[in-house]
């Protein structure tokens, strides 16, 4: 038997795969080495450090569990339907990815803001004022990262081997039926991998959530605003902040990697 | 490493003015061609609450010299300072206080003493028709409204704290925006009920926005201090434009737009 180590990549590959590698770990290096490591104990006891970990990591999950209740289906229908008009849907899911999240913010805020189209009636007959609340750090984490997993689990559904499916349809199940005990289990690595890069988008969101949610510590300063504001002040304390997103993400990815997903996920 | 940092930025600077220097031998040199009229590029670093004025001021200074493209970069004065310090090439540096133009000024990066060419004062911006009824300062205070204050960290929201400290009131915003003109933005969406921001911005927001004056900002009138880079890598037209902004035309330009002479 050969090894199939790093010797058994070819050339043409190796290189790029190299460069690429160091283009995109040369500026968190640069963070790690810019550090001052002497005063990140006091700046990480500060309160309101904890406070921005705390709501970035509640609200980044929680905009992933929406994502993955309202996307999958979205992906199912992109995939499998054969409903008219599946291109220009797929585009019109797909525009948060190109839209600048301060414009998402601002579109956010003409539909369910105080003075929005829904917001409107929302906030004169019921009181209701989604703007300024974690709530609302939900919905802009969950309006720009939840393409992400559309994109991702439509790509695994492409992929599945559609012959399962038609198999269970012959064998009387009904379509929601073959979708649970089929289709579901064949492509949960992609609907994994689609969790995780939401999460990690939902996670680092900075523009539409400082728009439509504002800046404000324990209700939705999150801690990609955090990581901003201390850049206006104090730009070693910004790193310090930026290094505890990295290294709590890192953790929190390589710890799923382990405990559920098993090796043969996508992750 | 603060030191090693500071010898970067200046390695950096150094290289960059030297290269302007050169250019300014070649026939698309920047600077000024032998008629006295500026060529190239004129790069000014603005605080963003002179985006309005300091656009036109551009414009003027283009149809005086056709050849000249000037070219703007507006944002928050401590964004701006950092990215001076960082290296960013730029040519003029107008901050909204004087504290980020020390931050500059400490850096060793400017060609002269920086002059103050105008001052700026809070007041209370409100959506058209004011519907929370707010009608001072005072109204900071109440919880029960809907409020935007900019950050401590950027220059209004410095402004702001020292005013509401003055003052004996305790503000209970609903968010404290990264620039004024973000504050400004939820005014006009009506999604809150006021916000601190200054005279100048209430004025370029237009009708959609109520200014109300509050007798108290005169405990935090802003400077605005200017200067011309070091590494300016085109000095004459620096000069004009900075000459320009503080000419008899520069102040009606800045007067007319909401701002005060010093």
């Amino acid at each position: 038997m050969s090894r199939r180590g790093e010797g058994g990549v070819p050339v043409p590959l190796l290189v790029p795969a190299l460069l690429g590698i160091a283009f995109l770990v040369l500026p968190l290096l640069g963070l790690v080495i810019r550090a001052p490591w002497s005063s990140i104990g006091p700046q990480l006891a500060q309160q309101e450090v904890g406070q921005a970990l705390r709501l970035s990591l509640f609200s980044a999950t929680v905009a992933t569990v929406v994502s993955l209740l309202l996307g999958v289906p979205i992906a199912w229908v992109l995939a499998r339907s054969r409903i008219r008009g599946r291109s220009v849907l797929r585009a019109l899911v797909t525009v948060p990815l190109v839209l600048p999240p301060v414009v998402g913010g601002v579109a956010l805020f003409l539909v369910i803001g105080r003075q929005g189209i829904l917001g409107r009636p929302l906030y004169e007959h019921l009181g209701v004022s989604i703007p300024f609340t974690t709530t609302a750090v939900v919905i802009a984490e969950t309006f720009v990262a939840m393409p992400f997993l559309v994109i991702s689990v439509e790509g695994a559904l492409r992929a599945a081997d559609a012959r399962f499916e038609d198999a269970a349809a012959t064998l009387g199940a009904d379509r929601w039926t073959t979708f649970r005990r089929v289709t579901l289990p064949l492509v949960a690595p992609g609907v994994a991998a689609g969790a995780v890069l939401c999460w990690a988008r939902a996670l680092g969101e900075f523009g539409a959530t400082i728009t439509f949610a504002g800046n404000f510590p324990g209700t939705t300063q999150t801690m990609p605003l955090a990581v901003y504001l201390a850049l206006q002040r104090d730009p070693e304390a910004a790193i310090v902040l930026s290094l505890v997103l990295l290294a709590v993400s890192l953790g929190t990815l390589l710890l799923l990697r382990d405990r559920w997903l098993g090796r043969s996920a996508v992750v | 490493m603060k030191r090693l940092l500071t010898l970067a930025v200046l390695l950096v600077l150094s290289a960059c003015g030297g290269t302007a220097a050169d250019a300014g031998t070649g026939s698309s040199s920047a600077g000024t061609s032998s008629g006295g009229e500026l060529t190239g590029t004129l790069t000014v670093f603005a605080a963003a609450s002179l985006t309005d004025v300091f656009g036109d001021l551009g414009d003027q200074l283009e149809k005086q010299n056709p050849r000249l493209h000037v070219q703007f970069n507006f944002a928050g004065s401590s964004a701006l300072a950092t990215q001076l310090t960082q290296g960013a090439p730029a040519d003029v540096f107008a901050s909204a206080n004087e504290k980020q133009m020390t931050v500059v000024t400490d850096a060793g990066l400017q060609a002269a003493d920086p002059t103050v060419f105008t001052e700026n004062v809070l007041e209370i911006a409100v959506p058209a028709g004011n519907p929370g009824k707010v009608t001072g300062l005072a109204d900071f205070g109440d919880a029960d409204l809907t409020l935007a204050l900019c950050a401590t960290d950027v220059p209004c929201g410095a402004a702001a704290q020292a005013v509401f400290a003055d003052a004996g009131i305790t503000a209970k915003p609903d968010t404290e925006e990264e620039d004024v003109k973000a504050a400004l933005t939820k005014v006009q969406l009506g999604e809150v009920d006021a916000a601190l921001v200054y005279a100048t911005d209430v004025r370029a927001a237009g009708s959609g926005v109520e200014g109300i004056s509050f007798p108290e900002a005169e405990q935090e009138v802003n400077d605005y201090p200017i200067c011309v880079l070091a590494a300016a890598p085109n000095p004459d037209a620096a000069q004009a434009f900075l000459d320009l902004v503080t000419s008899d035309a520069g102040r009606r330009a800045l007067t007319a737009a909401g701002f005060r002479t010093p």
